[in-house]
């Protein structure tokens, strides 16, 4: 299963610190071609910190991280907000990704829904909108990686579930990796191949199913939270049993 | 038209060509107060110019910027003062020391007023080539580095993780406008540099719906601020670098008060 070559990130012992504090502890993780994996985990859990050390945009204390040569990587940061000093369309933020081929663009923008505000000023649109066109920016760069920091924030929950849905078509399609953050497990379950708890060390990792149950997740998030993970799992899944008694699963699930 | 007059008008005109597109990005930067703190650490400069014996102070006020620039990182990494905190202590403490600095060199003839308050009606032809020389290098790079320095300024990880050389384009950022100071010193004088570049900027985005309009408009209202405030400088024997700054205030507030104007403004 772990093959190799297969990786397109491959952190190991990543060690994180700052302010004398650990933000990150001995962190190992690896993002295959095509594989979505998610970072969940409370605030200050050290996600967005994470996700920088692997872009390079952070220095480690201790650990590696490789990259594979060669690979174009589509950053969406978590938040983006343009001066208001700053005149600027849609197209214009989107055109500053580099040059490219005008059909293309054209094709991308319809893809993430985009194009019926190109023309707007980025000032003017909304929360929702300014993460698809964030995505666009990230997708024009044709990446073989897509890192996404929270990209449902500022988004309601029914474009939330548009969005994630989104993320999963582009896999799909494209075949590239993605590595994102997000805050609500039960939303990315299904497009979610891999999730990583995060609290400055790693506390579960393995496919969402089994994270879900997993004690240290229950414990970590709350047995409310967990619970209503196990209802939402339930309505889906008739395998289990249905007075929510949980079963415990081994399956691509490994404790660190 | 008497000579100076003319070298006057070319010496304003030059350094408000360059002044709008820097100060446009100045004003995208939140970094109004950082031109404020370099126009003021460039008296130190000229000091030390004058104490290497330059025959143009340019070089020693680039010095004093970068090296201003740098400590201003240096102390954002060692306390947990607020930015604006650092700014304002750094601007006027580069001041007073190149005040005093300055009153060290009783062997030198300083026209310290000038320095202060600017003389743009005594801009010689040999000032006139180094602000010349300035906006041709400015422009030629401004023109090389546009795209990423716009995205830098959207978004320094986003930019970064594109793969844009950041800090090596902010720095060189800094020397443009460490550039722009030296050059601006004689026209508007030391206290009224910040003005220069934030002014025409502030007023132009009231009209811009793009980041290359708004640094074109800047330009032309730098530029007619500078007629406009030679002309009160005749007409009215007024100081002309103030003269020159209160046209582009006026203009300023035509573009933020007048109605259908505002309305731009997002």
């Amino acid at each position: 299963m772990l093959d190799i070559s297969k990786f397109l990130i491959e952190a190991q012992g990543v060690n994180i610190q700052a302010d004398g504090r650990m933000i990150i502890n001995h962190v190992d993780m690896t993002v295959s071609e095509g594989e979505i994996v998610t970072l969940i985990g409370p605030n200050g859990a050290g996600k967005t910190t994470l996700i920088k050390a692997v872009l390079g945009l952070r220095s480690l204390s201790a650990g590696s991280v490789t990259i594979r040569p060669n690979i174009a990587i589509g950053y969406m940061p978590q938040r983006l907000s343009v001066d208001p000093n700053l005149p600027l369309t849609v197209r214009r933020f989107i055109g500053l990704a580099g040059k490219m081929a005008k059909g293309k663009r054209q094709s991308v923008l319809d893809e993430v829904g985009v194009l019926p505000i190109v023309d707007s000023s980025i000032h003017d649109i909304s929360g929702g909108e300014m993460q698809r066109v964030l995505l666009a920016r990230a997708l024009l760069r044709d990446p073989d990686l897509l890192v996404l920091d929270e990209p449902a924030q500022a988004v309601d929950v029914n474009g939330q579930a548009e969005l994630y849905q989104l993320i999963s078509t582009i896999r799909a399609e494209r075949g590239c990796g993605v590595l994102m953050v997000s805050h609500d497990l039960h939303l990315v379950m299904s497009a979610t191949d891999k999730v990583l708890c995060l609290n400055n060390h790693l506390c579960c990792v393995g496919h969402p199913d089994a994270v879900s149950k997993d004690p240290n997740y229950v414990e970590l998030f709350g047995p409310q939270v967990a619970s209503s993970l196990a209802l939402y799992h339930h309505h889906h899944d008739h395998e289990h049993a249905v007075d929510g008694h949980v079963v415990p699963s081994s399956e691509g699930h490994s404790h660190g | 038209m008497d000579e100076f007059i003319l070298l006057a008008l070319l010496a304003g005109v030059g350094v408000t060509i360059v002044a709008g597109p820097l100060g446009s990005f100045i004003l995208w930067r939140r970094m109004s107060f950082f031109g404020d703190t370099l126009a003021h650490a460039s008296l130190l400069g000229v000091a030390l110019g004058l104490l290497l014996g330059a025959t143009n102070l340019t070089v020693g006020v680039v010095i004093v910027c970068v090296g201003a620039a740098a400590f201003l990182v240096v102390l954002q990494n060692r306390t947990r003062l607020g930015n604006d905190a650092l700014l304002g202590i750094l601007s006027h403490g580069t001041l007073a020391v190149g005040l005093v600095a300055i009153s060290f060199m009783d062997n030198v003839r300083l026209d310290l007023i000038g320095f202060l308050f600017g003389d743009i009606l005594s801009v010689t032809m040999i000032d006139l080539a180094w602000i010349y020389a300035t906006v041709g290098v400015t422009i030629v790079v401004l023109a090389k580095i546009w795209r990423p320095l716009l995205s830098i300024t959207i978004h320094e990880d986003l930019a970064r993780a594109e793969g844009i050389q950041v800090t090596r384009l902010n720095l060189l950022f800094m020397i443009l406008i460490a550039l722009v100071v030296a050059a601006a010193m004689k026209v508007v004088g030391i206290l009224l540099i910040a003005a220069l570049l934030i002014v025409p900027a502030s007023a132009a985005r009231h009209y811009a719906k793009t980041p290359e309009q708004m640094t074109g408009i800047a330009m032309l209202i730098g530029v007619f601020s500078v007629v406009g405030g030679l002309a009160l400088s005749l007409s009215f024997d007024t100081p002309a670098g103030p003269s020159i700054v209160v046209i582009a205030l006026v203009l300023f507030l035509i573009s933020a008060l007048m109605p259908g104007f505002s309305r731009l403004h997002q």
